[in-house]
């Protein structure tokens, strides 16, 4: 239904540009790409989380697929991390699945490039003392020649990303930062400066869960970056805002697309997979929470 | 090196909270206006002569400070002869140096206006300390500690919830300290408004490891004076245990411009670093990003956290503050490590020599005390920050020492 059947790298002409008409790699069409196709659609882009190695690696590779095939346009991979102290117990539970079942940072990689090769650009969301660790320009070459279109960095703010966004130029990958319902539009205005493909809006002040509604801050915080953005000089690049945290539902995606132009489900997803009797179980009620989800972005415009 | 120089070389950190290349602030945007907001109050209250003026009243009046500086003749003895002079932050309320810290950022969290105290715990003593601020002050009070430390530091949780504190057993990752400040951090980002976040150590994001440093350094300033009233001169080496590393920053800091005078932190060792089983982060770690900083820690190729142990809940943590990354790497203070066992004989050692009984935490400086002492000969001097008393400890003591009846040692 959104094209992402079609063949990697023919698959959107326009967001080729946006990165700079680099390589032909799978999902060169960066997130910004993704996010525009939604919008010329007239609806919000719907973004997935989901942990590589859980509920192993090859099943969070098969999971992440289906979530593509049922309507997500952009996948974000998370790196299993020890210490995962922004998120609440659903993707904790997960995160730890994975590495009890000894996820290393290659299967990382291995899982970005199975993803991105369906043509949805595919991040890595992940705390920084791995990427650290691992060597930040060896981080960014090899996420960059697995076909990953970029990083998340929750715990990264922009005054100490100076190396990583260095990497990010030289491998032409996209760099998501995070604004808060707290950050004073000094803040904002400095993180969007450095961000790119989009910037991740988190909705409400917690860890990672879904709630049962979505902070009334949220689309306040959303209008706030817009404004921000739009006060931007001339010529600097179209920067869209997704927002994530607490967005569990088909309602609750319809009522975020109606401000924001992405809408980020992570533990929603785990909550199925977690609950979910058998892996084909979790294949089908993933499938169908997408399905839901995708159903609610549309309507909300 | 002359004093001024060593003044202004270490006159860190930075105005973004980096000592050399360690320190900063790695934390979620959800925080950052709070910690904006700290660092401002902070450095305000740090110039208000009202605010010092409460702060020394309640130290002198209400902690019992200045503590003594107590020489050890008889343990002296076992350590070649050396002069050993303990600094007792064990005689502060609360039985431990973690109160001096507490009661700074108690008064800072009324003056933000803020009603809600958090913290985190290892052994129990940071959690004491701020259950007994909040009761003080009248300021709610919730303290995380690892499931694991609940157990062997029982006395201590019974202590915090008989000041009214709530203590949240945390049951993820290695239970133990580590994962006490993941769950606070968590429980932080969506309390921030009304909540301040009481971190126990010189760790975490900037401004908490120069804030509670400062509110530490106390110890130091007194030790340096009391010392040289009690010989005339400057010490030969001063000596601490170094888990976060809060009461061993608390006694350098105001060494740091001696240059003659030797520091040394003693990490826990486990039951040796070669083993793998140990907390000993600047012998046996690397560099990266933990908890909101950038400093030393133990982690695998994948950058993942390992797990740690020790006999000492409050030295069983995989990082360590930013600034002992950084004196560490200038060579100013020298860090090493001792084992269970060493540890645990040291505590036995003090007990019979002195009549004091140590925390365990603290029977790792004194281990080290031993070896510095052997090794400077007996005309030196050695200080040892004992940063706390260790009655919480006598169920892990009796046990090591095989002094429980059966019966009462059963069921562990």
């Amino acid at each position: 239904m959104s094209g992402h059947e079609e063949p990697a790298g023919g698959r959107d002409g326009r967001a080729e540009t946006v990165s700079g008409g680099l390589g032909a790699g799978p999902a060169r069409g960066g997130v910004a790409g993704a996010y525009e196709k939604a919008g010329a659609e007239g609806r919000a882009a719907l973004v997935g989380y989901l942990p590589a190695g859980f509920p192993s690696v090859q099943g969070a590779i098969d999971v992440a697929t289906e979530m593509v095939r049922a309507g997500c346009d952009v996948i974000e991979i998370g790196l299993p991390y020890s210490d995962p102290l922004m998120d609440g117990p659903t993707i904790q539970d997960a995160v730890h699945q994975a590495l009890v079942g000894g996820v290393r940072i290659s299967d990382v990689f291995r899982t970005v490039e199975a993803v991105a090769a369906t043509g949805a650009p595919t991040l890595v969301m992940t705390y920084w003392n791995p990427v650290d660790r691992y060597g930040v320009d060896a981080f960014a070459r090899d996420l960059r020649s697995a076909g990953g279109a970029g990083l998340i960095t929750p715990d990264l703010a922009p005054e100490e990303a100076g190396d990583w966004l260095e990497a990010a130029e030289t491998h032409d990958l996209d760099r998501i930062f995070l604004v808060a319902l707290s950050s004073t539009d000094e803040r904002i205005q400095k993180i969007t400066g450095v961000c790119r493909g989009f910037v991740y809006a988190a909705s409400l002040m917690g860890v990672t869960g879904a709630r049962s509604v979505v902070d009334t801050g949220a689309a306040r915080l959303v209008e706030r970056t817009r404004k921000v953005i739009s006060d931007r000089p001339p010529g600097a690049p179209r920067l869209p805002i997704g927002l994530g945290l607490g967005v569990g539902t088909g309602d609750q995606a319809a009522e975020v697309a109606g401000f924001a132009d992405g809408v980020i489900v992570g533990s929603a997803f785990i909550r199925r997979l977690l609950d979910a009797p058998s892996e084909q179980a979790g294949l089908d009620a993933v499938r169908e929470l997408t399905a839901e989800l995708a159903e609610g972005v549309r309507r909300g415009r | 090196m002359t004093i001024d120089a060593a003044r202004r070389d270490f006159a860190v950190p930075s105005e973004s909270g980096h000592f050399g290349r360690f320190g900063g602030r790695f934390a979620p945007e959800a925080l950052m206006a709070a910690l904006d907001e700290l660092t401002v109050e902070y450095a305000t209250a740090k110039g208000d002569p009202k605010f010092q003026a409460e702060l020394t009243d309640l130290l002198e009046n209400y902690a019992g400070r200045p503590s003594p500086l107590t020489e050890a003749k008889r343990f002296g003895e076992h350590a070649g002869g050396v002069r050993i002079l303990l600094k007792r932050e064990d005689l502060n309320h609360t039985g431990s140096h973690k109160i001096n810290n507490v009661l700074g950022q108690a008064l800072l969290t009324r003056r933000m206006g803020k009603k809600r105290i958090i913290a985190e715990t290892g052994a129990g003593q940071h959690g004491v300390a701020t259950a007994t601020a909040a009761a003080l002050l009248g300021l709610e009070c919730v303290v995380y500690m690892g499931e694991e430390d609940t157990v062997r530091q029982a006395l201590n949780v019974a202590r915090m919830r008989m000041l009214g504190a709530e203590v949240v057993s945390v049951k993820t990752g290695s239970r133990t300290l580590k994962d006490a400040c993941n769950e606070a951090f968590r429980n932080w980002v969506s309390t921030v408004d009304g909540t301040h976040y009481c971190i126990g150590s010189t760790m975490g994001p900037h401004p908490f490891p120069m804030m509670v440093r400062d509110f530490q350094r106390i110890i130091g300033v007194e030790t340096r004076r009391q010392v040289i009233d009690l010989t005339g001169s400057l010490p030969d080496a001063v000596v601490a245990c170094v888990g976060g590393g809060s009461n061993a920053m608390g006694i350098f800091h105001a060494f740091i411009p001696d240059t003659d005078v030797k520091l040394y932190g003693f990490e826990a060792g486990g039951d040796g670093v070669g083993t793998g089983k140990h907390a000993a982060t600047l012998v046996g770690g690397s560099v990266g990003v933990i908890h909101g900083m950038r400093t030393y820690l133990l982690q695998d190729e994948d950058g993942q956290t390992m797990e740690t142990h020790s006999v000492s809940a409050g030295l069983d943590y995989p990082g360590v503050g930013p600034e002992h990354s950084w004196l560490h790497d200038t060579g100013r203070a020298v860090y090493r490590e001792i084992n269970d066992a060493e540890a645990m004989d040291a505590f036995s050692l003090l007990c019979r020599t002195e009549g004091i009984i140590p925390a365990i935490e603290s029977a790792h400086a004194l281990a080290g005390a031993l070896k510095v002492g052997r090794e400077l000969g007996a005309d030196a001097t050695v200080v040892v920050n004992l940063s706390g008393r260790g009655d919480k400890d006598m169920h892990t003591a009796a046990q090591w020492f095989g002094l429980m009846d059966e019966e009462a040692g059963a069921g562990r």
